[in-house]
């Protein structure tokens, strides 16, 4: 085949991925068949716009000469699975193997731009254009074989990534001898036609984690484990709060100390040294005064500086009459909801290692947004975006934390000033100071129903937890949903950073919402279930809380005393969730056992059941931690619980028996996994905690102090 | 201090002359690159780090490098082969006993300790020998599950 550059004119240089001209982008991809993926049909999806590039690339898949695909993406790998699910798309559309596909992610030089791994958005936003691209270089392939054999398209057919004809099994081509002495370049033109679910061999089947094995080894490289010759650790003065002020510094004790570097520059002051307990012990040395200015604000006194502190609402839905809705309401709800600060709290503290190599800079970080962090980079240290590498490496969690790149910032600057490579590695201490926790937030809802049942009015008021997850999908007559501070970050509000924390805004909204419910339900002595039926009209919903409940063995009875059973809905990134769980209370301690979860979930197309089945697993498990104890306690900018010992995540013992359903629809699109069960856990836990002790718990983490608390009034 | 420390690394004899003052952790990391073995917290709080030294679960990073004279330590990287794991290494595999894979060293060091004491524990004794390890992803089910299909292969041996 001498086709080369075939349709090359979808390429422009805007395309190439950045850092490359594209002359070295196609000396890179060397021989074989590429196909670029666009994502220009989707442009906005909850709150966030997605950045538009219309005739840019967001991924590309490479058939090499030996039967190999390549799946280029700038999304990273951080436990959430989609190593493996991305290469389960690629492989069902070009029929190859599942073990043929290697997934090439988050290297900013060889990968298309992508804006970040955040927001379930890989699955249901990515996937659909991968799978188009996939699809587009199968017929590639195939009219390739059909020049080749002499045989018409319509009488042939592919099998694990061999091209045969219908008539004749022996006449054959595989795709590596396709592609052999070729280099086509295509963008993806008009979508072909996916396949049609029912001919599925590797979508929707149960897939081991395609990492598990160097994951187990120790193999799999974190930020961390990268090395390089002459590398120091650079250890970093910090603040004792983040509102302190430096007013005296001496550094005496580690000038001119043997194997030791000082580096200060304005205000980053920082000491190298090639063993990072040694930089550790000098850093200390240094002696540094700060001015710290008297604050009334701690965990206590936050929420009614953060009403105080309102800016203008933003309508997020409203519908009726406010008004009318309360006159017809037979019975009047008033109540208040809090959330505390929530740390990420990811096993791997954020780590990066910089290098400055022949006017490049090389970042490999800890990071849920390479592209974003090149920028970045680029922007506060003056250089052109393209001599910025950042290099994709396994992310020991994220949970929305690694979006912010502190410790990347400072490796790049370090290396910059000192002309070395720069690990900076963050204690858990320091990530417990630089995390940006999930915002602390107040809910007011006054709501309305009548005797029998029905929902009248509500009136929904959301204080800087942020608008996502805020509407309701109840069928009220009546009502106004407001978001004072629609996103997860406010300036200059609270006394040190916050941001997106898995499901971001949904948890404390689904909190509040998902709790009021119930209230209501209570009071009419109705059962939560039959009362939430009572008001939904959404279908997807509707049959959500029914496989609940079937799986459950929901019944509308009363617990024994001491133990308790809860439900909660709620809607995120595209998917629809309904959890229930029993939990048991010991009064005299406060203490809370939670024993079983059942979860259903709506998320259309599952790509990987068995991954989709962890997630949940793993939202549920992360979920009873900022249901139960977790908690930043400070006073203004100063963090205290910054270990382990003090801040409370779950233990094995937490564990309940989890018991997933997740509705079999392969003809919808696939929706979110990695978030929407996260957001049910507080209301649920609330829930029966109120069935199991007959008190209401307002306040996240409803810790044993707080149930004691409640029970005492 | 420095000192000289003889030792068994993943049953080969090493010899090495560390600071006295430092960790095992790091010595393991920095100057033997043997960075399966990852730092969670600094304190002994989440497991991360955890080492077998003379067979017995040890958390790194808590631990003076040269406590380890003369014993025996086996690190991930000394545990199984790729194409020989450990039984505990495959049910961690089989069981999608892991996420983001940075809390997996320290839980397969800290369950193969434990079943060579107790190879046949219940699911209440699991949960107690494992409570100290801490992994955000939430795999505790499924670690449970390993472990119990592991002490089912492993019979008490390694």
């Amino acid at each position: 085949m001498k086709n080369l550059f075939k349709n090359y004119s979808g390429l422009s240089d805007r395309n190439i991925p950045s850092g490359m001209s594209r002359r070295s982008f196609l000396r890179h991809f060397g021989g074989g068949v590429v196909i670029a993926v666009a994502l220009a049909d989707f442009n906005t999806l909850e709150g966030a716009v997605l950045q538009q590039y219309p005739d840019d690339f967001n991924a590309y898949l490479r058939i090499g000469e030996d039967g190999r695909v390549s799946c280029y993406t700038g999304k990273i790998e951080m436990g959430q699975g989609v190593i493996t699910s991305l290469a389960q798309m690629t492989a069902e559309e070009l029929d190859v193997p599942l073990a043929s596909v290697d997934m090439v992610m988050g290297d900013t030089d060889l990968c298309p731009y992508d804006r970040g791994t955040w927001g379930s958005q890989t699955t249901r936003i990515f996937g659909p254009a991968l799978r188009s691209a996939a699809a587009e270089a199968r017929t590639v392939l195939v009219q390739m074989a059909s020049e080749q054999l002499k045989i018409p398209v319509d009488k042939l057919y592919v099998l694990d990534g061999t091209v045969y004809s219908t008539d004749k099994k022996s006449v054959k081509i595989s795709y590596g001898q396709l592609t052999k002495g070729t280099k086509i370049v295509k963008s993806l033109g008009e979508k072909p036609k996916l396949k049609d679910p029912k001919d599925f061999k590797i979508i929707g089947k149960p897939m081991l984690k395609t990492d598990a094995v160097e994951k187990v080894m120790g193999k799999a490289l974190f930020a961390g484990d990268m090395r390089l010759p002459g590398m120091v650790y650079a250890k970093i003065l910090r603040p004792p709060s983040h509102a302190a002020k430096l007013k005296t510094l001496d550094v005496s004790a580690v000038e001119n100390v043997k194997d030791v570097e000082l580096i200060q520059d304005g205000d980053l002051i920082a000491v190298l040294h090639k063993d990072q307990e040694a930089a550790e012990k000098y850093l200390a040395m240094i002696k540094a005064g700060y001015d710290v200015p008297p604050t009334e604000l701690n965990e206590k006194t936050i929420f009614d500086h953060l009403v105080k502190s309102a800016p203008e609402g933003t309508l997020v839905k409203e519908g009726g009459n406010l008004n009318d809705g309360k006159k017809e309401s037979e019975f009047l709800f008033e109540e208040k909801y809090l959330d505390g600060y929530v740390a990420h709290a990811a096993m791997e503290p954020h780590t990066a290692l910089a290098v400055m190599e022949n006017g490049r800079m090389k970042v490999w970080a800890s990071t849920q947004n390479p592209f974003g962090l090149k920028d970045s980079i680029a922007g506060s240290l003056n250089l052109a975006p393209e001599k910025v590498q950042i290099l994709q490496v396994f992310l020991g969690g994220g949970f929305g934390g690694k979006s912010s790149n502190g410790q990347a910032l400072e490796a790049a600057r370090l290396a910059q000033l000192s002309g070395k490579p720069i690990m900076v590695a963050w204690t858990r201490r320091e990530e417990f100071f630089y995390d940006t926790f999930r915002p602390a937030a107040v809910m007011k809802i006054n709501s309305g129903c009548k005797q029998d049942g029905k929902i009248t009015y509500w009136d929904y008021g959301v204080y800087f937890a942020g608008q996502r997850g805020s509407e309701h999908f109840y069928n009220i007559p009546n009502h106004k949903t407001i978001a004072y501070n629609a996103g997860w970050t406010a300036g200059g509000v609270h006394p040190f950073g916050t941001g997106a924390w898995r499901a971001p805004s949904n948890n404390s909204n689904t909190f509040a919402r998902e709790s009021q419910i119930s209230i209501m339900a209570a009071k009419l002595g109705m059962d939560p279930v039959e009362f939430r039926l009572k008001n939904l009209t959404d279908e997807r919903m509707i049959r959500t809380l029914k496989a609940a409940a079937e799986k459950f063995g929901w019944k509308p009875t009363k617990s024994p005393d001491g133990k308790g059973r809860g439900v909660a809905c709620g809607i995120d990134a595209g998917s629809y969730v309904a959890i229930m769980a029993e939990v048991k209370v010991e009064k005299t301690t406060g203490e809370v056992q939670v024993e079983r979860v059942v979860v259903a979930q709506d998320m259309g197309l599952v790509i990987n059941p068995q991954g989709a089945t962890i997630q949940v697993e793993s939202c549920v498990t992360m979920g009873l931690g900022y249901a139960l104890t977790e908690d930043i306690q400070f006073t203004g900018g100063e963090i205290h619980n910054r270990n382990f010992d003090s801040y409370e995540i779950p233990r094995f013992s937490w564990t309940p028996k989890i018991e997933t359903v997740l509705l079999d629809l392969p003809n919808e699109p696939a929706q979110g996994g990695g978030e929407p069960s996260i957001i049910c856990m507080g209301a649920v836990v609330a829930n029966a905690i109120s069935d199991a002790i007959g008190v209401r718990l307002y306040q996240m983490p409803m810790n044993p102090e707080r149930i004691l608390e409640a029970l005492k009034s | 201090m420095e000192k000289k420390v003889r030792f068994t690394l993943n049953n080969q004899p090493r010899e090495l002359t560390i600071d006295t003052e430092r960790t095992l952790l790091w010595v393991l990391r920095d100057d033997l690159t043997l960075t399966g073995t990852k730092y969670g917290c600094g304190m002994g709080h989440c497991g991360s780090c955890t080492v077998l030294i003379n067979n017995k679960p040890v958390r790194s990073c808590v631990v003076a490098a040269d406590f380890v004279e003369g014993k025996k330590v086996i690190t991930i990287e000394g545990l199984g082969t790729k194409d020989n794991l450990h039984p505990v290494q495959k049910a961690f595999v089989e069981n999608d006993a892991l996420q983001c894979g940075y809390c997996t060293p320290g839980m397969i060091l800290t369950t193969t300790g434990f079943l060579l004491e107790n190879p046949e524990p219940t699911r209440s004794e699991i949960i107690d020998a494992m409570e100290e390890n801490l992994c955000r992803c939430g795999t505790y089910t499924r670690i449970i599950d390993a472990i119990q299909s592991a002490s089912k292969e492993m019979k008490g041996g390694i």
